[in-house]
């Protein structure tokens, strides 16, 4: 009974689809059309044009558990240990859940035409096939890593800042300095941690956890006086994973500010395309708008000198 | 003469087998049409070298973290070993918080240890109690692997064949003195090979100390890795703990040797 209803659907979205592509088709032939809701960014990134893992599809992926700010919205009933997100980014919720299907619709995609999957920020980057077109995941473009994988152009810029609790050596630091004797810690494979050694320079080496959650389960037992990630972050750490958390307050960046990309597959076809997407919505002030609505006033703390 | 004659042409013939398997595999990789891909991220000389004198620096917290915890289980281990050894129904308890001990810290494990000691001890902020990353890591794998050890000393002291232990009664020796002078010289001597495999694994689990946020060879690897993404800093890591493991294990191999030829010299 379900197969045979599944069939049926399956059918009619074939038919939609065949539909909406020869639609597609004659709007480009006639040499597209600005009203259209779905206009490509480029001729050369039609949809049906891009090289995608699975047809019609658009692939994206980021880690799990996904956090607020970039994910949010909640996932009733996600056991997330079988696979399923803590913060469902299907729901296109949070900034990076917002800006992601923000680039889908540019690049043509409806909300049903995009797929979720899960990857780890390692197997983001280890050599071979990737099973994802995007991945998005707070990750810094860096030269060295974009040796490795390609970027899309960055959709944020992102400060750092330090948190920490009521009762650490740190709780009433206003300035680097106070900082320079503090035993600080960070997540590996962030610029949180150039920061800490380029800026901070404590005496103290920096503590390195696998994970952001490690690194207030330190916090909280005492092993480290601050944790430092990048300012929205560390706001939701203290307005939702810590008790008596401190914004300490924002590092000051030395050079201009690394910027989150999506990852794509090294030598990707979708690269260009994807990073057209995302200047175009920074040029018509989409970005802008969805960093007023998921992170607002969290995207900047006191600058401490 | 025709015994050398013949070992030398076991030689050639071991040689020459050994290199047409390894030219086999090597063109079976290299064939593979993303071996560049996959030799550019493993196999780096750049990251190679580059990466070499910081993990060095850090591989210091893993040797520091083994030698100190190894001196610490050699002891802690034979006393277990010993108090599940003992017979007389008035240490019964002994032996069974022994038996529990070593069931429990074997069967556990120990990055989970290493999670509860390292991260839930120090929150419970009581006054005195350390919170240093090193210590936790260090009494995790004293745990661990203490218990692993005991086994391997019990095993020892059971091989040791019940008549000596007798014959030694016969002479006028107390039970103790039997232990301590008939029945463990022998047992340890023929523990040395196990005990040195042991220690190999506990080299390799001061990694474990990284989760607490300590910078050690492993984690250095790591950083450097994602910095770049690039993954040539971990082929750094395992290279040098090799330089320190295989000669070990060669040194195991020579003392088993050793020892087999003693206890059979006078026999043959």
């Amino acid at each position: 009974m379900s197969t045979t209803r599944s069939r049926i659907a399956f059918g009619q979205t074939t038919r939609m689809a065949v539909v909406v592509m020869a639609m597609a088709m004659f709007l480009a032939a006639c040499g597209g059309s600005a009203a259209s809701p779905s206009a490509s960014v480029d001729a050369s990134c039609a949809k049906d044009k891009l090289a995608l893992k699975t047809a019609g599809k658009l692939t994206l992926s980021t880690d799990n558990p996904a956090y607020s700010p970039w994910f949010q919205g909640g996932n009733e009933g996600a056991t997330v240990w079988t696979g399923d997100y803590n913060n469902d980014p299907a729901k296109g919720q949070g900034y990076e859940g917002a800006v992601a299907y923000a680039v889908a619709a540019k690049l043509g995609f409806t909300a049903d035409e995009v797929v979720w999957i899960h990857t780890t920020f390692e197997n983001s980057y280890a050599p071979g096939a990737k099973s994802f077109d995007l991945y998005l995941a707070q990750v810094s473009i860096k030269p060295e890593r974009a040796e490795a994988v390609d970027f899309s152009a960055g959709y944020y810029a992102a400060a750092q800042g330090v948190v920490t609790i009521e009762g650490s050596p740190i709780a009433g630091a206003t300035s680097l300095a106070d900082l320079k004797t503090a035993k600080l810690g960070a997540m590996i494979g962030t610029t949180s941690l150039d920061a800490i050694n380029e800026t901070i320079k404590p005496d103290t080496e920096v503590a390195v956890f696998n994970t952001n959650d490690e690194a207030l389960a330190a916090l909280n037992g005492g092993l480290i006086d601050g944790v430092v990630t990048d300012v929205p972050t560390a706001f939701y750490m203290r307005d939702a994973q810590l008790t008596g958390g401190i914004i300490v307050g924002q590092i000051p960046s030395t050079d201009e500010l690394e910027e989150f990309g999506f990852v794509l597959e090294k030598g990707s076809a979708l690269t260009a395309c994807v990073s057209a997407a995302v200047k175009a919505l920074g040029d018509d002030g989409t970005l802008a708008s969805l960093l007023t609505e998921w992170i607002a006033d969290k995207a900047s703390a006191p600058v401490l000198k | 003469m025709t015994a050398a004659r013949s070992a030398r042409k076991g030689t050639l013939v071991a040689v020459i087998s050994t290199l047409v398997v390894a030219t086999l595999i090597a063109i079976a990789i290299g064939s593979s049409p993303s071996w560049p891909l996959v030799q550019k991220a493993f196999f780096d000389g750049t990251y190679f070298s580059t990466s070499l004198p910081d993990v060095v620096d850090a591989f210091f917290i893993n040797i520091q973290l083994f030698v100190l915890a190894e001196i610490l289980i050699l002891p802690i281990g034979l006393l277990i070993a010993l108090a599940r050894s003992i017979t007389n129904p008035a240490f019964a308890p002994l032996r069974i918080f022994a038996t529990i001990y070593t069931d429990f810290f074997r069967g556990v494990p120990s990055i989970l240890l290493i999670y509860v000691l390292g991260f839930g001890v120090p929150a419970l902020r009581l006054p005195g109690v350390p919170k240093e990353p090193f210590f936790w890591a260090l009494v995790t794998l004293v745990l661990i692997y203490s218990a692993y050890v005991s086994e391997v000393y019990r095993a020892g002291i059971e091989s040791i064949h019940p008549s000596q232990e007798r014959a030694a009664r016969a002479l006028g020796l107390s039970r103790f003195q039997a232990l301590r002078y008939v029945v463990l010289p022998q047992a340890l001597r023929r523990v040395v090979p196990p005990l040195l495999n042991d220690f190999i694994g506990l080299q390799k689990d001061t990694a474990l100390v990284s989760i607490l946020g300590v910078v050690e060879a492993f984690k250095q690897a790591q950083i450097l890795k994602s910095a770049n993404f690039n993954f040539t800093p971990l082929m750094t890591t395992a290279l040098i703990f090799l330089v320190i493991t295989i000669p070990m294990t060669r040194l195991v191999d020579r003392l088993a040797a050793k020892d087999r030829a003693a206890q059979q010299g006078g026999t043959r």
